[in-house]
């Protein structure tokens, strides 16, 4: 499928690539993206990458909206090549209980025990394939096929936040309290999200990739509070 | 200093907005009516982009602390009692000096939003380049929350200490709201898309800084095919900076994006998220070139109505009087 162009308003476009969770189609997308950052054509606010598009956000005051749509359709061409080496992320997770009010349920439907699917999120090696939602928000995929299910069919109007999540193919961790459809297996002491963090307020980005470490209540807290006090920080999440 | 003496409904700080950060999940916020934004801060001499408390329905009682010039920016009812219990209409579109211990109410807006303004700005910390408040996350203004009672700004050096007023002030708004056709158009047939233009939609009182809900025919669907993705992929495009935090209007079909833009046949700026509840909206489909000419002319008449303010407070806006229904009884007598 070729790019397409499309308008997000008179504020932003959008080059689609295509229509599928796909680590090739994102590669592609997070290129084009790499390529388009190298012009650094004035007017531009927002490089937004997604699982299959990319979405620039300008001023169409400053910049030309014929301009950049044929940047854009050139960044399109550019070759797949690697981007900044990515980061690899061990995040320890307590599941279950508390922490995860639909394991049970989850387990119930796919007719595997609550350690199975444990197991099965804890093995995936899981891309990051965009952040976005809310702040720190990380889309991650894939799942074996077995753990696809489709959202819960009452959304909650509130997910304690640092949750972690299924729907589909796909993870996600709720930096914040939030609604939310999706079904709730375990909940990080991780903060996902840090202004402080000048450089990189987000901890993950796309292109990173994810693995679940499950802990015990124990060691949940214990790392809570080491949080806290700023006895650990985010270099304990790089995985060894 | 201020000091919020009073708040029923949710205001927040708001500026600009956080440019730059989509890419990590955060919104633009910002002020829902940037011009209005810009009016409200050339009234106390600040640059535009200064952070004002924007307002919705009901405005908060504030006292200040020290003396401070402030200007309101919308229709509001506001009055300022002075610390030995005298009243004064604080009218719209001017500045108006506060003097120690005076209090200002802002009472209820009659349009959908507004704003407050202080010479020198509200002094607040900056979090990722902005101070516009974002509560979901905990972002900006104080605290990362929305104004309660007992709060204490400070405010910063700066700015005008005479009564400025914009003499033509921005009408409320009418006519339908531009709209450019979504990315995700071709989910819908043209004959899905005629029906949402040609049809008619009210503000319900679903509304907040994320969206506003359009009571009005169920949108037909049509969809021509199913994306693989469901919603998540397209759902991250905040729907236009009009309406900061997040999505557009609920009842919008997806995929139907506003133009991020001013709107058409009124001398003042419109969006979807100033308008107040029960207001009738229609939509009028524009092309990319016609919604860039209608920015232009909106950016010509903010800078024209900035140009035109000058000085005159209070005490010479004799509608300001009439309206605030003080000095009938003294024409009445005659």
């Amino acid at each position: 499928m070729n790019p397409r162009l499309l308008d997000l308003g008179d504020g932003a476009l959008t080059l689609e690539f295509g229509d599928r969770i796909d680590p090739a189609l994102n590669a592609r997308v997070m290129a084009a993206r790499d390529a388009l950052a190298a012009l650094k054509l004035e007017g531009i606010s927002d490089l937004v990458p997604t699982y299959r598009s990319l979405t620039v956000h300008f001023d169409p005051l400053q910049l030309d909206r014929e301009t950049l749509g044929k940047a854009l359709l050139q960044a399109a061409a550019s070759p797949d090549q690697k981007s900044a080496p990515a980061t690899r992320w061990l995040i320890p997770v307590a599941f279950g209980g508390e922490f995860g009010p639909d394991l049970a349920q989850v387990a119930q439907t796919t007719g595997r025990s609550e350690s199975d699917v444990i197991d099965a999120v804890c093995a995936a090696e899981l891309r990051v394939f965009l952040i976005g939602f809310l702040p720190g928000f990380p889309y991650l995929g894939e799942l074996p096929d077995w753990l696809h299910l489709p959202r819960r069919s009452t959304p909650r109007t509130a997910v304690p936040a640092n949750s972690l999540a299924i729907a589909g193919p796909q993870v996600a961790i709720y930096p914040w309290q939030s609604p939310g459809g999706w079904h709730l297996l375990g909940r990080t002491p991780v903060k996902l999200f840090d202004v402080a963090d000048i450089g990189r307020p987000a901890l993950l980005a796309p292109g990173d990739s994810v693995r679940f470490r499950a802990v015990e209540r124990g060691e949940f807290e214990t790392l809570e509070r080491d949080l806290e006090a700023g006895r650990i920080g985010r270099q304990s999440w790089v995985a060894p | 200093m201020i000091e919020v003496l009073e708040c029923a409904l949710p205001a927040s700080f708001q500026d600009l907005g956080r440019p730059g950060y989509r890419h990590l999940g955060v919104p633009l916020s910002g002020a829902l009516d940037p011009e209005w934004l810009a009016i409200a801060n050339a009234l106390v001499g600040n640059p535009a982009q200064t952070v004002a408390l924007e307002m919705r329905l009901l405005g908060p009682k504030l006292r200040a602390t020290a003396p401070v010039t402030i200007a309101l920016a919308g229709e509001f009812s506001a009055k300022i009692e002075d610390a030995a219990g005298l009243s004064r209409p604080a009218a719209d579109w001017c500045s108006h000096v506060l003097a120690t211990g005076d209090i200002l109410s802002i009472g209820a807006l009659r349009s959908g939003i507004g704003y407050l303004a202080v010479a020198g700005g509200f002094d607040l910390p900056q979090v990722l380049g902005s101070r516009s408040t974002y509560a979901r996350a905990g972002l900006g203004g104080i605290d990362g929350r929305p104004l309660r009672i007992g709060d204490r700004v400070a405010t910063g050096a700066g700015g005008a200490d005479v009564s400025l007023r914009l003499p033509d002030a921005p009408h409320p708004i009418s006519g339908p709201l531009r709209v450019m056709p979504g990315p995700q158009r071709d989910y819908f047939t043209d004959a899905a898309w005629q029906h949402f233009i040609g049809a008619e939609f009210v503000v319900s009182r679903e509304a907040d800084r994320m969206g506003l809900r359009l009571d009005g025919p169920a949108p037909r669907t049509c969809v021509r095919r199913r994306h693989r993705l469901g919603r998540s992929d397209a759902r991250r495009h905040p729907g236009s900076r009009r309406r900061p935090p997040h999505s557009p209007a609920g009842r919008l079909p997806d995929g139907r994006r506003l133009p991020e833009n001013r709107h058409g046949d009124s001398r003042r700026p419109a969006a979807p998220g100033t308008r107040a509840a029960g207001t009738k909206l229609r939509f009028v489909a524009v092309s990319a070139e016609e919604a860039l000419a209608a920015r232009r002319d909106a950016a010509r008449r903010l800078a024209e109505w900035i140009a035109a303010i000058g000085p005159g407070g209070a005490e010479l806006d004799l509608d300001a009087l009439y309206g605030a229904n003080l000095i009938d009884g003294v024409i009445d007598a005659d």
